[in-house]
């Protein structure tokens, strides 16, 4: 039962949650805005918020100086394979755990999550003697591999929650009415999944977009994605506002685009399918 | 529900994920376990093919009794710690903040959550050079309009300065989850404790919070996972100066920047150590909420 | 086509045996009706046919075909679920068209399957419709759709009522025991309700803790009930059970007589007793007697009898109905 409020009442909670969330906000809104400045108007003091002569120039120069397209699309496939690599490896072991459960399930689960525990620190040195030994250094395959491993255990245990949602009579149903395994998961299970299966997509592709221990380790110049793009900008030479904010907002618009636009899968994947 | 033949169906479908993590696990691990008895510098031409020096305790001696361990370990929970604190605390308020009845509840969501979205080099970038630089940051900018003297803040404030950053990053998770499990409580309870008399405060107290426990645990766990291995954040901002090296970065330069990959590997050990200490801790809260 | 043999059918759950060894026979044709308390293993006897669960020993045999190991898929079997399991993502039209899409069916062929059961079940105007936009009823139907088309040799339902509201239930009953009478097919039903089985069963198996009590027609259970259990679980309102002198006067160490065979009068009779609770539908009359003699006994009346809450009234039992059992509960 929502209970009817005084409008006096309302205003106030709008005016404080806007406060709120502008302030939270306004650290990337004003990288962007720093981007659209002449290096001049970005260090004026005192700050120009919204006067200044806007100028694209930033773009180009970020563009011409470090061929941002290679970087996006070293940031896509990664995450994107990854995501994809993860999910199909993780659909079958999650159905067998809602689904089949057996005494060992809840440890199995458990035991997974906890590698993902493992500082990444402590294990740097084998993963890039091995990378090393299989030619996978800066490579995107090696990435795609690495961070599929890191977050297959957060993709299995969302799919996990999700999938125990779906009643098991409906699975049974379908092996009444003649599908194989394999139609069941293809025609029945992932269909009803759907909204929790892109939550769980959505959320990976932006942890391993944003992922920035193994891809700043692992990657030199071929391979190297938008968090070592940006890397690149911390050097102090060089170092100026309104170019490092174009930089910032080139690497992380796609992805700020994409959340924006799949507003409410994102909501319910960012709690980790852990709370309804 | 099952049968002989769905049970081995599950059992095969489960094996690749499972031998797939076991091995991401288990060989990396044997490695580092077995450089950490060794002494493995390959600047000064140790290698794995001429066969390396067993050393015995000596790097994880050598590790432990370095100026720079304890401290690291303080940093790192010092760390974890203040932003858990930060995001909880400030998380909950948020969340109950957003449930409240206002215009444009969506569009405030979007904002709240968007650091999300950033990734950590870029938002170490940012705050570190638009906001906290002590010449043209806005932060200087505001503290001289109030008259005030410009805070050197990755110098002279390193840490707080950190877990402000961090903060910011996780603090859209935290307020998210509260408010989905906040949204989740049933109003009829409030309603019946506000029948039955009991002041704002005391609903908070007695009803909310303990209705939140679970999203809290949750909040906890999944951050402390992240938390423990924090990189980017201070690579980019101070690389590990001014009393701001975790165990994590410690170890990033014995291995990386020194060379010293023995230590470093002994190093590693400690940290997975510290890091199963938290997990079994958390497992235990979490593995107990996870039926319910 | 469509005889169903449960031999030495047994079921473990870990340590737990839920069904010990268990012979059943189903002839073809037949309208079968799993009756028992929650609990008593009839849900599990059905999975064990449908292929759902494994038997932990013995054999079924499908059409004299052992199909003990065989994956439900291969059964050829239909089952309509107690939550109908429609999927939700499908219309209706594909909801219905699944099996026939998985054996391989020709679109047209199926298409006319489809047109036929769509006919057969008043849905021809819902075709289009996702399951989320359907009543109760109309959610059942496509269930027994998805379930007709495949032209099974045998249905398996599991309470599919249970989640309908009174009325509908007894029309949905109808249309299920007319959808028999036209296919001809074997009906395997399993329900706790003791009215559905004995309004619509050919054959109704009685069970109890995985145990078969009895099997039988609805007469013969109701008129020969084998044990104590049978006879109070078929029939409603329960029947009443007497210990003590009147049953050693039948020589029995208990007696059952149904309410409908007590006969009460306000004048004189066998019992004398004050009247509890008295409930009037009109058609009948129930009351709750006291008796000194016997004990608090159920009794029906037909029609309306104006006897109310302390009223005293004398109860004359039926001599001829009467079931008498023995110390172990058996019928003598």
């Amino acid at each position: 039962m929502a209970r009817s409020v005084t409008s006096q009442r309302k205003t106030i909670n709008t005016v404080a949650a806007w406060t709120v969330g502008l302030l939270i906000f306004f650290p990337i809104l004003w990288t962007i805005l720093t981007s659209f400045k002449t290096e001049a108007d970005a260090i004026a003091s005192p700050p120009k918020f919204l006067f200044f002569a806007w100028t694209l120039e930033n773009y180009a120069i970020v563009q011409e100086r470090s061929d941002y397209m290679r970087f996006l699309w070293n940031s896509v496939i990664i995450a994107g394979g990854s995501t994809l690599l993860g999910i199909i490896i993780a659909v079958p072991a999650a159905w067998s755990m809602a689904f089949v459960p057996s005494k060992r399930t809840k440890d199995i689960l458990m035991w997974m999550l906890s590698t993902k525990m493992l500082p990444a620190v402590g294990v740097l040195y084998p993963i890039y003697l091995m990378f090393i030994k299989l030619g996978l250094l800066d490579t995107r395959i090696g990435l795609v591999i690495v961070l599929m491993l890191i977050n297959l255990p957060i993709i299995v245990w969302m799919l996990y929650t999700y999938f125990k949602e779906i009643p098991g009579e409906i699975l049974e149903a379908a092996r009444m009415d003649g599908a194989g395994l394999r139609e069941e998961i293809l025609y029945v299970l992932t269909p009803m999944a759907l909204p929790g299966i892109a939550s769980t997509v959505l959320l990976n592709v932006i942890l391993a977009w944003n992922e920035a221990f193994w891809t700043l380790n692992l990657t030199a110049a071929k391979a190297a994605p938008l968090t070592a793009f940006i890397a690149s900008y911390s050097s102090p030479e060089g170092l100026f506002y309104a170019k490092l904010s174009a930089a910032s907002t080139m690497a992380i618009a796609p992805i700020l685009i994409l959340g924006w636009f799949s507003q409410k899968q994102l909501v319910r994947g960012l709690t980790f399918g852990a709370v309804k | 529900m099952a049968t002989q033949h769905s049970r081995s169906a599950a059992r095969l479908m489960m094996a690749p994920a499972v031998i797939l993590l076991l091995g991401w696990m288990l060989v990396p691990l044997t490695m580092t376990l077995y450089f950490s008895f060794k002494k493995y510098l390959p600047l000064r031409g140790d290698s794995l093919a001429n066969g390396l020096e067993w050393v015995g305790f000596e790097n994880y001696v050598r590790f432990v009794s370095s100026s720079s361990f304890w401290p690291s370990i303080q940093t790192t929970l010092i760390i974890v710690g203040g932003v858990l604190f930060i995001t909880v605390i400030l998380g909950i308020l948020l969340a109950i903040l957003l449930d409240q009845p206002m215009w444009g509840q969506g569009v405030v969501r979007i904002l709240v959550i968007a650091p999300f979205f950033v990734m950590p080099t870029v938002s170490a970038l940012v705050w570190k050079n638009i906001f906290m630089d002590p010449v043209n940051g806005l932060l200087a900018h505001l503290w001289k309009f109030f008259g005030a003297e410009p805070v050197q803040w990755l110098s002279q404030a390193s840490l707080p300065s950190i877990i402000m950053i961090v903060s910011w990053q996780w603090l859209p998770f935290a307020t998210l989850i509260l408010l989905t499990a906040i949204q989740s409580l049933d109003s009829e309870q409030l309603e019946a404790a506000e029948m039955d008399g009991a002041p704002v405060l005391k609903r908070f107290w007695f009803i909310v919070l303990p209705h939140l426990s679970r999203a809290i645990t949750i909040v906890i766990l999944i951050q402390t996972i992240f938390l423990l291995s924090i990189f980017a954040e201070i690579f980019v901002t101070t690389a590990g100066a001014f009393g701001t090296k975790t165990l994590t970065y410690l170890i990033f330069q014995r291995v990386l920047e020194s060379q010293n990959v023995g230590l470093g590997s002994a190093g590693g050990v400690y940290a997975i150590i510290l890091a199963n200490i938290v997990a079994i801790f958390l497992m235990r809260i979490v593995g107990k909420n996870l039926d319910a | 086509m469509g005889t169903i043999t449960l031999s030495k059918v047994t079921k473990s759950f870990g340590e737990v045996q839920v069904i010990p060894p268990l012979d059943l026979t189903i002839d073809d044709g037949e309208f079968v009706v799993f009756v028992g308390p929650s609990g008593c293993g009839k849900s599990t006897l059905l999975r064990l046919i449908a292929g759902l669960e494994d038997v932990t020993s013995g054999t079924v045999k499908i059409d004299g075909v052992d199909a003990t190991t065989l994956p439900p898929a291969k059964r050829g079997l239909a089952m309509v679920f107690q939550s109908y399991a429609l999927y939700p993502h499908m219309s209706v039209r594909k909801n219905i068209a699944f099996p026939l899409k998985m054996a391989g069916m020709e679109p047209a062929e199926a298409e006319k399957r489809i047109a036929g059961a769509a006919k057969v079940l008043n849905l021809t105007d819902y075709l289009d419709r996702k399951p989320g936009q359907l009543s109760g009823g109309q959610r059942q139907r496509v269930a027994i759709g998805r379930a007709i088309v495949r032209e099974p040799s045998a249905f398996l339902f599991d309470e599919p009522l249970s989640n309908l509201d009174a009325a509908l239930r007894v029309n949905m009953r109808l249309e299920i025991s007319e959808l028999h009478q036209t296919l001809k097919t074997t009906m395997v039903y399993v329900t706790h309700d003791q009215v559905e089985a004995m309004t619509m069963a050919d054959k109704i198996v009685v069970l109890h803790a995985g145990v078969i009590e009895q099997v039988g027609s609805p007469l013969e259970l109701y008129n020969n009930p084998r044990n104590k259990f049978v006879a109070g679980f078929i029939g409603s309102p329960k029947m009443n059970f007497i210990e003590g002198e009147i049953a050693t006067k039948h020589n029995a160490a208990t007696i059952g007589i149904r309410p409908e065979h007590i006969s009460l009068s306000t004048k004189s009779g066998d019992w004398e007793g004050v009247v509890g609770v008295s409930e009037h539908l009109g058609s009948d009359t129930f009351f709750h007697v006291k008796t000194k003699a016997a004990g608090l006994l159920n009794v029906r009346a037909s029609g309306e009898v104006s006897a109310r809450h302390g009223h005293k009234v004398f109860l004359t039992p039926d001599t001829s109905k009467i079931h008498r059992f023995d110390k172990a509960g058996n019928a003598l």
